[in-house]
């Protein structure tokens, strides 16, 4: 992936040093750029968190208590708590702060800080999040070049078809419909949970990938779609170029025209896609994991919305925002690395 | 004048329409699109008076399919045919005002933007890549988890969340048209900023502005049922998604009744669909290359 694949002309020593030091300079911009650019919206997500839990409700602590029996004294205990008694300004300083050391106070249903909630529940949702993209993305993909490669077919439309009709799916009714068809009726996987109890040492694996099936499913079936568009699309862009004539007239097989040469230039805008995508991703987590009771960070956004608990919402609202952001840095990151042509 | 542009525009619609026809799925969708927009308007005299009553209930509750009612009863004992007909309502009217507020409100800016440039197309830029880059969606529960819970709280919701997506392609258009001579030409005969955007500019974003709404309005409707699935809806409209989550406390999924789940979820997957191949047959109608090429 280094500049030697370029074919460069003999140039004099001195002004291949400058080139390289302007060039150093502009790739360090480059990615300086980027990395003021992210924590800008980071920092834009964190004032629009602050703003969106605290200022639009009027009172949080209406909101929170909202439709429960509280008496004057709770009321003004816990305003006290939040320090909403104080300035504004101090409110903000106090909640910059908190954010900054990853505290986000304590959540209202549970009892417990916010971070240390989150801290359980990440790694299911990594799991199933991660397996979900890489499935998805694997599965879009493949498909997506078969199609562009014959599009017009049969099989090409009738992919397109199935993953247009799945992407119109709601993902939380598929999994209603999965869980009846698979697990009531047939018994083929458990309904709901991450494990069985009684499981230990090895068997776990098998028990956790046993579960992990139908909802796996269910978010790679709302997900792929968007893969096979992009890539069929992108793939079909690249095969009226002039380069492909020329492999083709070179007489290199049809498999190696594709392989080396038109899937790798059209593999660019799915893999920005990828990352793009997470929020999307991310979303459907919320309800995969809220309807076959996984117990990740998705589920715990339900249980937070319907109370409202307020801080564990803001707490997973920046951590979703932030996760979103790294993958979109990540993506500006890769993408010069991945062509040439943007290199800086 | 006025005569002669009415005439270009009318052929070019015709041309439009031909070119739409040759679209197989594009024409599936605007069928099934009709029905239900019929479906919707006609949905009073579809259904007996006291089609969504829960104190005087045509039925008993959670009835399977019977000749009464084809698709069986919800939990109040309301006929789920019935059920169907008043949720298109509430589909197509959060769809279209949630993508109207969306639409409207990014081709504004968009134009504004991509015709004055300088530092408020930059803020526009900006302030777009701040809601790309926010799970929308998350915004919108967090939103709408905030404002309480009705069905215009999911309109605003889903309006708010989306109209950067169009200011963005909005304000690129808009950018193309203004770098062609015709619009130097209106400008050297003297016409100011309010006439170019409005006569020119206007006019050229509009097509591609066209084929956006059909794509938002099936997305919005596919997020409207997710909201309500959440519980984030007017507990009192009968929404699509708000008869999912019924059938879900109610366990029909334990108790299998296929009656209660399947309907409202294959709506949902049926007009979404349709919005879909509408918008991708637009789409494909302005953009050539994205049309099939044969052979």
């Amino acid at each position: 992936m280094a500049d030697s694949a370029l074919p460069t002309a003999p140039v004099p020593q001195l002004a291949q040093s400058v080139r390289d030091r302007s060039g150093v300079r502009r790739r360090f911009r480059y990615y300086g750029e980027k990395l003021g650019g992210s924590l800008v919206s980071l920092f834009a997500v964190i004032l629009t968190s602050f703003f969106l839990f605290r200022i639009i409700p009027g009172d949080p602590v209406r909101t929170m208590t909202h439709g429960r029996p509280v008496s004057i004294e709770q009321q003004e205990q816990l305003r006290r708590e939040f320090g909403l008694d104080r300035p504004l300004a101090e409110q903000f300083w106090s909640y910059l702060t908190g954010v900054l050391r990853l505290d986000f106070g304590d959540s209202f249903q549970f009892n417990r800080p916010v971070t240390e909630l989150i801290g359980d529940r990440l790694w299911p949702t990594v799991l199933l999040v991660g397996t979900s993209v890489l499935v998805s993305a694997a599965l879009g993909l493949w498909l997506g070049v078969r199609c562009a490669w014959n599009h017009g077919s049969l099989g090409d439309r009738v992919n397109t078809g199935v993953a247009l009709t799945l992407w119109s799916v709601p993902s939380f009714w598929l999994g209603l419909i999965l869980i009846v068809i698979f697990a009531s009726e047939l018994g083929w996987f458990p309904t709901s949970g991450m494990e069985s109890t009684g499981v230990e040492g090895w068997e776990r694996i098998p028990d956790l990938a046993h579960h992990m099936v139908l909802p796996l499913v269910t978010l790679v079936a709302v997900v792929y779609a968007q893969y096979l568009m992009i890539m069929r699309s992108s793939l079909l862009d690249e095969m009226g170029s002039d380069y492909i004539v020329t492999a083709r007239a070179k007489g290199l097989r049809d498999v190696i025209v594709r392989r080396r040469h038109a899937v790798p230039n059209a593999l660019l805008p799915t893999v920005t896609l990828i990352f793009v995508n997470l929020g999307f991703v991310v979303f459907g987590a919320v309800l995969v994991e809220t309807i076959f009771s996984w117990p990740g960070l998705g589920q715990l956004f339900y249980s937070g919305l319907s109370v409202p608990d307020l801080p564990l919402v803001q707490g997973l609202f920046i951590l979703f925002s932030a996760a979103v952001i790294l993958m979109n840095l990540i993506a500006d990151l890769l993408y010069p690395v991945l062509d040439p042509r943007v290199r800086p | 004048m006025n005569g002669l542009v009415w005439a270009r525009r009318r052929r070019t619609a015709a041309r439009f329409w031909t070119s739409y026809r040759q679209n197989r799925a594009g024409l599936f969708g605007l069928v099934v699109l009709a029905l239900f927009v019929l479906t919707a308007l006609l949905a009073p005299v579809l259904t007996p008076d006291n089609a969504l009553s829960v104190t005087r209930p045509p039925g008993s509750p959670l009835e399977g399919p019977s000749a009464e009612f084809p698709l069986g009863t919800d939990r109040s004992g309301r006929s789920m045919i019935d059920m169907i007909i008043w949720g298109s309502r509430v589909s197509l009217t959060v769809g279209f005002w949630a993508t109207f507020i969306s639409i409207a409100f990014g081709t504004l800016f968009g134009i504004l933007a991509g015709h004055f440039g300088g530092w408020g197309s930059s803020l526009l830029m900006r302030v777009t890549d701040w809601f790309l880059v926010m799970p929308s969606l998350v915004l919108g529960v967090a939103l709408a988890a905030v404002l309480g819970r009705s069905l215009t709280t999911i309109i605003v919701a889903i309006g708010v969340t989306s109209w950067p997506t169009t200011a963005r392609l909005v304000r690129a258009q808009t950018l193309a048209v203004e770098a062609r001579p015709y619009i130097e030409r209106a400008r050297a005969l003297g016409g100011g900023h309010l006439h170019v955007m409005s006569n020119h500019v206007l006019p050229n974003v509009m097509p591609i502005v066209l084929a956006q709404t059909t794509l938002m309005v099936g997305s919005a409707i596919l997020t409207e049922s997710t909201f309500a699935f959440l519980g984030l809806g007017d507990p009192t409209t009968a929404s699509w998604g708000a008869t999912i989550q019924a059938a879900r406390d109610v366990g029909a999924v334990s108790s299998r009744m296929w009656w209660y789940i399947l309907p409202p979820g294959i709506a949902i997957v049926l007009v979404v669909l349709a919005f879909t191949l509408v918008g991708r047959a637009i789409e494909g109608v302005l953009n050539p290359k994205l049309r099939e090429r044969r052979g």
